[in-house]
């Protein structure tokens, strides 16, 4: 187990592109499949799963803007939009046709992948914060759609309740049965995800991002491949929506307003663009960062302030932290805490001969 | 990054984590929890920053009187930002500390968590927001909107501009401004059943996210429609610039009348003070102002700790609306003890506390609240408060109209809304 290198020593590209290039990895990965299938499901209470299901769904929308985002260099602060069209896709799906979760989640993914394109057009002539801004519009015009037209959102308050997802007949609905549910979904975003960036799509992407004249240059047709991200991206998102629909029993597009799409864009600014684990860690960050800071307080901030002071000062400090912490990773660390994860392991991989 | 500011972060996020892994160690021997969603930050901030201390104010009251029967109430807060995951986060955490409900604030809060009350039988409540059709308790068993709903609000504002107008409202003109979104279409639907019962035209002005410009819209109201009343139902910023507008613009403010959410302080501040809102009627189902008892035991309270009273109170509109709540849940919990004979209550046992709840007034603050199993809602009572001098004055009694129109809807929805679910 305990190995270490001397060097990198790699004699082929399949060596070099490989999932798991030392056999550590391999067992990591072994041991945190054990650790998220088999131990935490008996540890956590149900309050600890619940957080931790919201970290999974938003695992996959962080993904999903990290393929466009931090793989593709296209911004797009229009997510939460595409979120809402796989939420009310999936849960009209649902409702009047009554779809299993199988086909609802991938009919959920497809219409958000197909607005996505649309959105995705004007990509090829504006770059940057215009391209940001003509994101920012289709946000709007994805809610103001869902709102006026009463045939998607279902009539009463724009909302619609869906059953929870049954799987050979069973109903999943606690902590736990949902829990699996959304893994299942978190690790094959993951997987999909990584092998998607080995291979010639994602060579593509990362040739765009970088210098896209470079790019065209070298023969990729960049319209066709920013398409794709913007696709793929929004597919991600799209499932995302079905994911929150099912967890929370209702579609309702005002739980995916703009700050959400600006949160999407916290969680892989902050975990660090263009990598996978950036996208899951920050996920991870953003979602509990604001849950612990009030348990840390009201645990912890007793001895210093009232309680009546805490409850005003929690919810400011963490938009506090939120913000600070968004401008500290883009000045001292631009590559998030994956950058920081990568220095550990770096220095011990080839510990002790540490340069 | 060096190796040493790697590890201050890595100690950061430790003692955050021992902060999240710490949580549960609360909850004495005699006391009750019940779990509280607010939004002091957030688009409806002006409400939370108000209407919370307002209910943790009177449960503090309640507990310097030694609590209910012996038992302390503990209300943990959770600020929301008006957005739905955390407002789940607090939810189940509030379930594991062994709450026995939950106070919810925000519509899609309420409707996210709506299903999740149902199947932990865990009693919440949704004053003045949320869905109306679950004023029906016999669909919506868990969920307590406890105030009047957007439907009763449409109906009591129609029947003001009724009254208003020499008791007759055919051939009249109302036009309903509104923020665009799906709290603020939700009256729609009554006022259109009354316009065809009374006989008014009605013509609508939304107002679009984030509503921070009505000018186009309070233009075509006082210079095009030239309706005879105006029923105001916007939030957020956009009330304090449909007066300030309507004003500019020669409109008589005494025709207007703005639903729950227009109705604050904040509003009539943000429109330039109470000079400029002069005439302006808003609909409470707290009563606005400080002349009511339980205020003052409030204000003695903080006397007698010898600590200054908190900036929200002078907000006293939403103020009053959390010293509302929290009396309400008191009260049902006071109903529950009774059920228990003093033993701990259960959620269940809270629920039906709540619908025990009968003849209420919290000396004046409210209408008599009378809670059942059928009716949720308490009866849908409002109050009309018109802006005189430096504050609110009441300018009709506690009323309620076109109950059986309400009724009726609410109903047919909450049937509609059980058969799609099955």
């Amino acid at each position: 187990m305990f190995h270490s290198e001397t060097g990198v020593f790699k004699t082929s590209y399949a060596a070099d592109m490989a999932l798991f290039p030392l056999p550590v990895a391999r067992w990591a990965i072994a041991g945190l499949a054990a650790l998220f299938v088999g131990v935490v499901p008996l540890m956590f209470t149900p309050y600890l799963m619940t957080l931790l299901n919201l970290v999974l769904i938003a695992v996959v929308g962080a993904i999903g803007l990290g393929i466009l985002t931090g793989y593709t260099g296209q911004i797009s602060i229009g997510h939460g939009g595409f979120m809402s069209v796989g939420a009310y896709t999936a849960a009209n799906l649902i409702v009047r046709l009554g779809l299993p979760f199988w086909l609802a989640i991938p009919a959920g993914g497809l219409m958000a992948a197909l607005i996505g394109i649309v959105v995705g057009i004007p990509s090829l002539r504006i770059k940057g914060i215009y391209l940001a801004v003509a994101t920012l519009a289709s946000q709007f015009i994805i809610e103001w759609t869902i709102n006026h037209v009463t045939w998607i959102s279902g009539g009463i308050e724009a909302s619609i309740q869906v059953p929870p997802p049954s799987v050979f007949g069973w109903k999943l609905q606690s902590p736990v049965q949902l829990y699996f549910f959304l893994l299942f979904f978190a690790v094959l975003a993951i997987v999909a995800t990584l092998n998607l960036m080995r291979s010639r799509i994602g060579r593509a992407f990362i040739a765009i991002r970088d210098q896209d004249i470079a790019a065209e240059i070298i023969g990729i047709d960049i319209f066709r491949y920013k398409l794709y991200a913007f696709a793929i991206s929004s597919f991600y998102a799209g499932v995302t929506g079905v994911l929150y629909t099912y967890y929370l029993g209702i579609a309702n597009y005002e739980q995916f307003g703009i700050d959400v799409s600006i949160n999407y864009l916290a969680m892989i600014i902050i975990g660090g663009l263009g990598s996978v684990l950036g996208a899951v860690l920050g996920a991870a960050f953003i979602t509990i960062l604001p849950e612990a800071t009030r348990l840390f307080l009201t645990d912890f901030g007793g001895a210093l302030f009232s309680p009546d002071t805490i409850r005003r000062l929690v919810p400011n400090l963490t938009l506090i932290l939120f913000g600070g912490l968004i401008i500290f990773f883009l000045i001292v660390e631009p590559e998030g805490l994956n950058r920081l994860w990568r220095n550990i392991r770096n220095y011990f991989r080839f510990w002790p001969f540490s340069y | 990054m060096t190796a040493r500011s790697t590890g201050f972060i890595a100690l950061t996020l430790g003692a955050a984590l021992a902060g999240a892994c710490a949580g549960s160690a609360r909850a004495g021997d005699k006391t009750i929890i019940i779990g509280m969603q607010c939004d002091r930050t957030g688009p409806t901030q002006v409400v939370g920053t108000s209407l919370c201390p307002g209910t943790h104010d009177y449960i503090d009251l309640i507990n310097s009187q030694g609590g209910v029967d012996g038992w302390k109430i503990d209300v943990p807060e959770v600020d929301t930002a008006y957005q739905v995951p955390p407002a789940i986060e607090e939810y189940e955490h509030a379930k594991q500390e062994g709450a026995v409900g939950v106070m919810i604030y925000g519509t899609p809060q309420t409707e996210a968590l709506n299903q999740r009350l149902e199947q932990d039988k865990m009693p919440g409540t949704s004053p003045g927001f949320g869905i109306a059709a679950s004023g029906d308790g016999h669909y919506y068993p868990y969920l307590f909107p406890i105030a009047a709903n957007y439907w009763s609000q449409g109906a009591a504002a129609v029947k003001f501009a009724k009254d208003q107008l020499g008791g007759s409202l055919k051939g009249k003109k109302i036009a309903y401004i509104f923020y665009d979104n799906p709290a603020g279409h939700e009256p729609l639907p009554v006022i259109e059943d009354l316009a065809k019962i009374e006989g008014f035209q009605l013509q609508t002005f939304a107002v679009p996210p984030p509503g921070v410009d009505v000018s186009s819209q309070v233009l075509a109201i006082a210079q095009q429609y030239r309706p005879d009343f105006v029923i105001d139902h916007t939030f957020g910023k956009s009330p304090a610039l449909v007066i300030k507008g309507l004003k500019q613009n020669g409109y008589p403010l005494t025709h207007v009348v703005a639903l729950v959410w227009a109705s604050g302080e904040a509003d009539i501040m943000g429109a330039g003070g109470w000079s400029v809102a002069q005439g302006y009627n808003t609909m409470q189902f707290a009563g606005a102002g400080e002349n009511y008892p339980v205020i003052n035991e409030i204000k003695a309270m903080y006397k007698k700790e010898g600590k200054a009273p908190p900036a929200g109170m002078q907000s006293t509109v939403y103020y009053n609306r959390g010293v509302q709540q929290g009396a309400l849940w008191v009260a049902a919990l006071k109903n529950a003890l009774t059920l228990t004979h003093g033993q701990k209550p259960t959620p269940t046992d809270v629920k039906k506390g709540f619908e025990m709840i009968h003849d209420f007034t919290l000396g004046g603050l409210n209408a008599s609240l009378t809670i059942t199993p059928n009716d949720h809602e308490g009866g849908g009572w409002v109050r009309i408060f018109q802006v005189k001098g430096d504050g609110f004055v009441p300018e009709t009694q506690w009323f309620r109209a076109y109950r059986n129109l309400v009724v009726a809807r609410e109903q047919k929805t909450a049937e509609q809304m059980a058969a799609k679910a099955n």
